[in-house]
């Protein structure tokens, strides 16, 4: 009886989770990690539009080319654009002071922004600028308000505009943002840009955790290793057993 | 002398006896050290009741946990760089950099959490068959100080990645000693260091959850099995394998062989040697068990970030306290009733309370049966409330606090101490079910 | 091991079956803490091949470069230094530098690519202090030789190849480690391509 509360109990446990997400539903990022095209991709977005502020400085470049399958000559004269060596860490020239200057805060490093956040947070955020004329760059982001970035993807994806609905909360009526609509500007179909927006959040995704796809290669030979083990003894402990019952 | 010499040739085994060489380097170390007795006398030929269940598994499983702590733990001190500037840096090193490193962490990551899983299973094996009970207080408050220094030693281990939650944990907790009268101001300063968290701190913390803290944690331990060899195991039927001399009839003794130590005093019943039949059964055990946590450590370290929380994979900051701020789950639950008391000091002395009244449980209990099998309905619904207050502690301690979350955690706060109050009043002319004379199985 | 009365085949099996079955997952268990202690990533980056710059280099001077926290010497050998460097063969414990301590580009009398220029792993081979680079006064050591490398630990002595002298500690001559040029005033420490 106990034991099956207990393991009842331990079944829940998961479902729990502490994180208080935004308020506004995430979109699913559906990324995957084995797909080197799309981890190579995001990373040449990433170096084209996101390294000028944000850093990996954990990360070095060579280990990122081996992981995701670029060849280290090849990484070297395509996705490192100042005078890096190839196992240096991904860094920029910005200094914190003048970041902190230009943006209000220095930009954040970005080597563990998937685990901070979530890639379907990632993936959400970079599909939920909206046109704001209010704001110091000209736009806002959904699930990020106030946020003090330019959408340095709008030559791909175009200016979005805010698309609004009606809701009743707490018995008042208030406009909410449901949901972003391009103004058509962009150099990408919205199907493109969705796809983008995924290689940079694979890309991310695997930055924060290099050693993923690793670790469960081992995960899955430690774990058969361990159920011939288990068979072994109980088998050893039921021989030894039958002289006590 | 000759007792001595009695006790080799009946202690070793076949292998001494046969092979020249082992057994003449058996009998010259027994010569120095009681190696081949306390063998006998702790392993092949220590009586272990036969009744044994799954909850029985959890003490040797906590030994496992300890040595991967420890081993882990040597490792990551290799890498790590205990200061305000380079610890998370290490960290990310030792994931990044370090070949393997990522495993090595995880493994020390997972295993803090898993230490609480098999201590707090193995504590509430001791409270639902009364193994706190007469003679094995001493056992009882050994294992209590073994909590608590598992949870000092979990607590500071906790600050050292330097993330944002270790920060702000890390802030929180030493701030409730602020919460001491007159001296509590003073103490936290000098907890800390300086005026707020920082690399002082750190290091001071570090010193003491890599040398400190372990060596306490291994002298309780051993203390913890002296007691616990000295007065015998209990079992899931609570009554005693060790009966008074010359009380059990010479067909009911087991057919194996029990070290002197224990049958000149006593004579045992329904009891079998540790080794073989309790390794085995270890063994087993801890292939199980290292199924689920293999699993949890190659495929899910995180565990939905009741493990690593996710915002400690951002380094410390002192000027930005997170939206959320939560001890890791197993501190939750005490979390939970110190949040309960709108009164800094009265929620203080709470928390510090529910943790001392657990130690008192031997003399809170006045009862003469100890397992749950033979106490009455009240004594298991009065444990099944405790589990059902422990977990929504626990859930409550690592939530956002709300008017609901609140109320629901004085209830339980309530009900956590009223199951020792509970206990003490009714155990005193509890209405038993008849103990068995033998143990069942 | 116990006073077990049952002991049968299927028992003594088993059991070497779970304890060798179990031995291998400790010696498993085993490799990550071993493997960690190899050189980690950022050695590797430290350690990755460094370049030299070698037109200021004037006939007998000794550069030093870092290259795996360990001292390189690029060293340019005047004519009257490699001129002396036949003579004394016969003081030499391995003239034909036939331990393999280099590649084979340097496996010649001047263990060099290029006659002029020397590179060398600036340690000892005896307890791996730094000789000194004597130019000119190595005469006092070796009598009839200029110029040479004396360690000051435990008095080993070199030619201007890097290669030992009998009756000295050093068993073997300097390291030269791989090296390539990548062009005529720039060289490459860390790396060479094997010429089959």
């Amino acid at each position: 009886m106990m034991k099956k509360l207990l393991i009842g109990l331990f079944a829940l446990l998961p479902t729990l989770t502490m994180a208080a997400g935004p308020t506004v539903p995430l979109m699913d990022a559906n990324i995957d990690l084995r797909d080197n095209a799309s981890l190579q991709r995001g990373a040449k977005l990433f170096m084209n539009y996101c390294l000028g502020c944000h850093q990996m400085q954990y990360q070095r470049y060579e280990r990122t080319f081996r992981d995701i399958g670029i060849p280290v000559d090849i990484g070297k004269e395509t996705l490192i654009f100042d005078d890096s060596k190839v196992g240096s860490h991904i860094l920029n020239a910005m200094s914190k002071e003048d970041a902190a200057k230009w943006f209000g805060a220095a930009p954040p490093d970005l080597t563990l922004i998937s685990r901070v956040k979530s890639p379907d947070y990632i993936y959400t955020y970079l599909k939920s600028f909206y046109k704001d004329d209010s704001r110091p760059f000209g736009v806002n982001n959904v699930v990020f308000p106030l946020v003090g970035m330019p959408h340095v993807l709008q030559e791909l994806q175009g200016l979005p505009t805010p698309i609004t609905e009606e809701v009743v909360e707490n018995g008042n009526t208030v406009t909410k943002i449901v949901g972003v609509e391009t103004d058509g500007s962009g150099e990408m179909s919205d199907d493109e840009y969705d796809q983008a927006a995924r290689d940079l959040t694979n890309f991310l995704a695997y930055v924060g955790e290099p050693s993923r796809l690793e670790s469960e290669a081992i995960g899955i030979k430690v774990l058969g290793f361990l159920v011939i083990f288990f068979i072994l003894a109980f088998l050893l402990k039921k021989e030894y057993w039958r002289d006590v019952h | 002398m000759t007792d001595k010499y009695e006790e080799q040739s009946a202690g070793v085994d076949t292998t001494a006896k046969s092979g020249g060489i082992v057994s003449s380097v058996v009998n010259w170390i027994d010569d120095r050290i009681p190696m081949t007795r306390v063998w006998n006398m702790h392993i092949a030929q220590y009586p272990a009741p036969k009744n044994f269940n799954f909850w029985y598994l959890f003490g040797s499983l906590a030994i496992l946990v300890l040595v991967n702590q420890i081993v882990t733990g040597i490792w990551l001190t290799m890498n790590f760089v205990p200061s305000a500037e380079g610890a998370f840096a290490s960290v990310e090193y030792i994931m990044r950099d370090v070949e393997y490193g990522w495993l090595l962490r995880y493994l020390h990551s997972t295993g803090a959490s898993a230490f609480f899983v098999v201590v707090y299973l193995h504590m509430f094996r001791g409270m639902i068959y009364g193994s706190y009970q007469k003679p094995r207080e001493l056992l009882w408050l050994f294992g209590m100080l073994i909590f608590l220094a598992l949870m000092a030693e979990a607590f500071m281990g906790y600050l050292l990645p330097w993330g944002q939650m270790s920060f702000w944990g890390a802030q929180v907790i030493i701030s409730l000693f602020g919460a001491i009268p007159v001296i509590g101001e003073d103490l936290t300063l000098w907890i800390r260091g300086d005026y707020v968290i920082s690399g002082a701190t750190l290091n001071r913390f570090f010193a003491l959850h890599v040398i400190a803290l372990p060596l306490v944690l291994v002298i309780l331990v051993f203390l913890h099995i002296v007691a616990l060899h000295e007065v015998g195991s209990n079992n899931p039927d609570g009554i005693e394998v060790k009966r008074k001399k010359g009380s059990v009839a010479d067909e009911d003794k087991p057919k194996f062989k029990f070290h002197e130590y224990y049958t000149n005093k006593k004579d045992v019943i329904d009891a079998i040697p540790f080794h073989p039949y309790y390794t085995v059964k270890d063994v087993l055990g801890v292939a199980g068990f290292l199924i689920l946590f293999c699993w949890v450590v190659f495929f899910m370290p995180e565990m939905n970030g009741f493990f690593l929380e996710a915002p400690n994979f951002e380094a410390a900051n002192p000027l930005k306290t997170p939206e959320h701020i939560f001890p890791v789950w197993y501190f939750t639950p005490f979390y939970a009733i110190l949040r309960a008391i709108p009164d800094k000091l009265a929620g203080v002395v709470a928390m510090g309370a529910s943790i001392v009244v657990l130690a008192l449980l031997p003399w809170l209990d006045r009862g003469k049966v100890r397992s749950i099998r033979y106490r009455s309905i009240w004594h298991k619904l009065n444990i099944a409330q405790f589990v059902v207050t422990f977990l929504i502690l626990g859930w409550a301690g690592a939530t956002p606090q709300t008017v609901f979350s609140t109320i629901l955690s004085q209830i339980c706060t309530v009900t956590y101490f009223m199951f020792f109050v509970l206990l003490y009043v009714y155990s005193k002319n509890e209405v038993t079910k008849p103990l068995p004379t033998r143990l069942t199985k | 091991m116990s006073n077990a009365p049952v002991d049968n085949s299927r028992r003594r099996f088993l059991t070497i079956a779970t304890s060798v079955v179990g031995g291998v997952g400790a010696v498993g268990a085993a490799v990550p803490f071993i493997a960690s202690w190899n050189p980690s990533e950022r050695a590797k980056s430290a350690g990755a091949p460094v370049e030299v710059d070698i037109s200021k280099l004037e006939p007998g001077q000794l550069i030093r470069v870092e290259w795996r926290g360990k001292p390189v010497w690029v060293i340019y050998r005047t004519p009257k230094m490699l001129e002396q460097m036949k003579q004394h063969e016969g003081q030499l414990r391995d003239p034909n530098s036939d331990e393999a301590q280099q590649l084979n580009s340097a496996k010649n009398t001047y263990r060099s690519q290029r006659e002029e220029i020397f590179v060398a792993v600036g340690i000892c081979t005896h307890l791996g202090c730094s000789p000194t680079f004597m130019n000119g006064g190595f005469g006092e050591k070796v009598e009839g030789t200029a110029d040479g490398f004396f360690c000051p630990c435990h008095g080993s002595k070199f030619d201007m190849a890097g290669r030992v002298f009998q009756n000295v500690p050093a068993p073997l001559n300097l390291e030269i480690p791989p090296y390539t040029f990548l062009d005529d005033t720039t060289i490459l420490v860390g790396e060479e391509e094997e010429v089959a």
